[in-house]
């Protein structure tokens, strides 16, 4: 998670539960699984946009290091 | 039930729960108005807000509890949330009727908050709101399929236009004889629980849930979160914005300034027959009256444009660009509203820390905003670059002068603020994650209720201990003083022609410095030595402690011009350039006015600012801490401008 750009969509493989966040992270609907589309990151480089479960979130790229994600498609910005 | 029975039937307590930002407000105060009560929860910096209603003769006590995202508290807000859900706050009874606010446009997430709130047992009504936003997007929200589905009644309500509140009310009434199922699915995991979430608003939605369109919010972002028209936009917005509070409070502040100079005089010429009770009404109880009221216009400023940008939901974009800047002092995007207020007032900026839900940023920021240079610092910034800086240098280096004074304070902010962080507040810091809901226009009704709450709570809580802390300062400033006293300095005003204005202003200048006030500047004259300052400096900066407006006036007092002077008194600052020394050397030399100003840039010389940082927290202690610390930071940093500058530039 911690290398993302903008338009990517990607899927969340795993989350690593040792991770002090990963219970929130998972709560805010970021499930192993979970499909979501990075929407927009923020003029200073972090933190970034992501949209899903048909809401938009923001989160910091550092802070989101534990979870493992997939990318899809390299979608068209 | 029995209608018009004799028997009086118990009051029934409900509780509003829900997500963050699904319209839980909105529809508290739907169902209360402006009749709702606004506390703090026992030793918590968490807001409190209840209210009744009556219905149907049976008295509802309604309490809006915190937002949350799940049972598993992270944050002091969802811990208090997730106690008054089960009762266990002290002082409130266990809610009867749980009404769990329910975004209708994003359904999944709230669906798992209510799959943990379910488990509880309780009787249950869900308020789904924003269903107009769903409509507008094209899609059909079946209310009946997500009811049967979720075992509870569901009433659908637009709580600005009052559409629904009545049904939502009668469902409250009924909700306590209902049984509800507890689904007893697996839901082990957060991602099971997620599954059926999506299964039910599936259900509800139809087909198109995922692929809800927000075209108009798309359209917004598309520039205001851009990376180069979004900043500009932003500065634009919040230049407006502080200019608001910095100009238009202005007027109100001097139109309010004036009605208590005339009540003054009004009541001063009543109680003229005895100078103790006139002096203490007058300089004591009204001037604190006055303080309190004069911060009114820009607490209502600030809260009506924090209430219009949150209500757009503006707020969370400029949080969203402004987060990586204020990460470097441990804070978040949320601080910037808090902070960037500050730089006009401190009070209502650190009202304003309420719009970040996690103790630990919300308890840093306030413990910086007040670094922040507010406009009451001004006046004096004003006096002494216009008597120093500018004679000797230049406008150019007044302006720079000026703007230097401006940075000092943001300057120490970001040490001060990663060291509280890392240092000195216990507790975790939360991963900073933040919803970006949908564009919508503001809710006039709700604007304007919370304008009109934040002004009755300051005026409540933080008015009375101002009012209290003048009357005491006020008293040390005036005792002791005896007629002899006073017939003694008419008496030296006649004998030597003094330097004074005229023999008031002599008298009064006397008569502080022998008030318990003046002694301790003296007292103090070795301590202030090392920054250069005299009795008379150093008397102007204590005297300033309660509120440091007065810096100005308590300097033309005591060098003989009488209280009437500003900031921009011509008299004034040649009194200031004219002061000697007992050895005849020059007071005040531009070292000693740069470290004059950086100790009212950096010192918390506004009893507002601890009264209120003691109404957000519930305690004395930070309002304590924010004192010893700034006092000491500003100590130590005039000294290091004294002695560095004085032998640069003398």
């Amino acid at each position: 998670m911690a290398d993302v750009r903008q338009g990517l969509v990607a899927r969340v493989v795993s989350v690593d539960e040792e991770a002090p966040e990963s219970r929130r992270f998972q709560e805010m609907g970021l499930t192993p699984g979970t499909r979501f589309r990075v929407l927009k990151v923020a003029p200073l480089g972090d933190p970034i946009e992501i949209e899903l479960r048909g809401f938009r979130l923001v989160l910091r790229k550092g802070e989101a290091g534990f979870i493992r994600i997939e990318p899809e498609e390299a979608a068209r910005v | 039930m029995f209608e018009g029975g004799p028997v009086p039937v118990r009051t029934m307590h409900v509780a509003l729960v829900g997500n963050p930002n699904a319209g839980k407000t909105s529809v508290f105060n739907a169902l209360t108005g402006a009749r709702q009560k606004v506390g703090n929860y026992p030793g918590v910096t968490v807001e409190r807000c209840w209210g009744e209603l009556e219905a149907d003769g049976r008295r509802i006590r309604l309490v809006d509890v915190p937002g949350l995202y799940s049972m598993n508290p992270e944050s002091e807000d969802e811990e208090v949330a997730v106690r008054a859900i089960r009762g266990e706050v002290r002082g409130e009874p266990e809610p009867d009727v749980l009404v769990f606010v329910m975004d209708g446009s994003n359904l999944e997430r709230n669906l798992y908050l209510f799959s943990e709130i379910v488990h509880l047992g309780k009787p249950m009504v869900v308020a789904l709101t924003m269903t107009d936003l769903v409509r507008k997007e094209g899609h059909r929200l079946s209310v009946q399929r997500l009811s049967r589905e979720l075992g509870v009644p569901v009433v659908p309500v637009v709580a600005h236009r009052r559409i629904g509140i009545r049904r939502l009310v009668r469902a409250i009434l009924e909700a306590p004889g209902g049984g509800y199922p507890i689904p007893k699915e697996g839901w082990s995991t957060i991602a099971a629980r997620y599954e059926w979430a999506h299964r039910v608003a599936r259900q509800a939605l139809g087909e198109t849930h995922h692929g809800l369109r927000r075209k108009t919010t798309d359209r917004l972002d598309r520039w205001l979160t851009h990376r180069a028209v979004g900043l500009v936009v932003f500065f634009a917005i919040f230049y407006g914005v502080f200019q608001a509070i910095y100009t238009l409070s202005q007027p109100l502040m001097d139109l309010i300034g004036g009605a208590f100079d005339s009540l003054s005089g009004w009541v001063g010429s009543l109680l003229e027959p005895v100078p103790v009770l006139r002096s203490l009404v007058v300089d004591g109880v009204l001037a604190g009256v006055g303080t309190v009221l004069t911060f009114l216009p820009q607490i209502l400023i600030l809260f009506f444009f924090i209430g219009v940008l949150e209500g757009t939901g503006y707020l969370a974009r400029a949080a969203f660009m402004m987060d990586r800047l204020l990460s470097w002092c441990g804070l978040n995007g949320r601080a910037f509203i808090p902070l960037l207020s500050s730089f006009a007032c401190a009070v209502p900026g650190i009202m304003a820390t309420r719009v970040m839900p996690d103790r630990k940023s919300r308890l840093a920021t306030m413990l910086i905003a007040p670094l922040m240079s507010c406009s009451a610092r001004l006046p004096t910034y004003m006096l002494l670059i216009g008597a120093v800086v500018e004679p000797r240098f230049g406008p150019v280096w007044a302006g720079v002068a000026l703007f230097a004074m401006h940075l000092v304070g943001l300057a120490f902010a970001v040490p001060i603020g990663w060291l509280l962080n890392r240092k000195v507040l216990r507790g975790r810091s939360l991963p900073f994650l933040m919803e970006l809901p949908p564009y919508q226009m503001p809710k006039w009704r709700d604007v304007g209720l919370g304008m009109y709450l934040k002004a009755r709570s300051f005026v409540r809580s933080a008015g009375t201990i101002i009012v209290v802390m003048s009357v005491a300062v006020w008293a040390l400033l005036y005792f002791p003083r005896s007629e002899e006293t006073v017939r003694r300095l008419e008496a030296e005003f006649a004998s030597q022609a003094q330097g004074a204005a005229s023999v008031e202003a002599y008298v009064q200048r006397g008569l502080i410095e022998q008030s318990y006030l003046g002694r301790m500047g003296a007292g103090l004259e070795s301590v202030f030595g090392l920054a250069g300052f005299d009795w008379r400096l150093s008397t102007a900066l204590l005297a300033s402690f309660p509120a440091r407006e007065v810096a100005v006036s308590t300097l033309g007092v005591i060098f003989n011009l009488g209280d009437g002077v500003d900031g921009e008194s011509k008299d004034l600052r040649m009194a200031l350039v004219e002061a000697k020394r007992p050895d005849g050397s020059p007071l005040v030399t531009p070292a000693v006015a740069a470290a004059f100003m950086v100790f009212m840039a950096l010192c918390c010389q506004c009893m507002a600012t601890l009264a209120t940082v003691r109404k957000e927290t519930g305690s004395w202690r930070w309002p304590a801490f924010l004192f010893s610390y700034m006092t000491l930071l500003a100590y130590l940093a005039s000294v290091a401008t004294y002695q560095v500058l004085s032998r640069l530039v003398g």
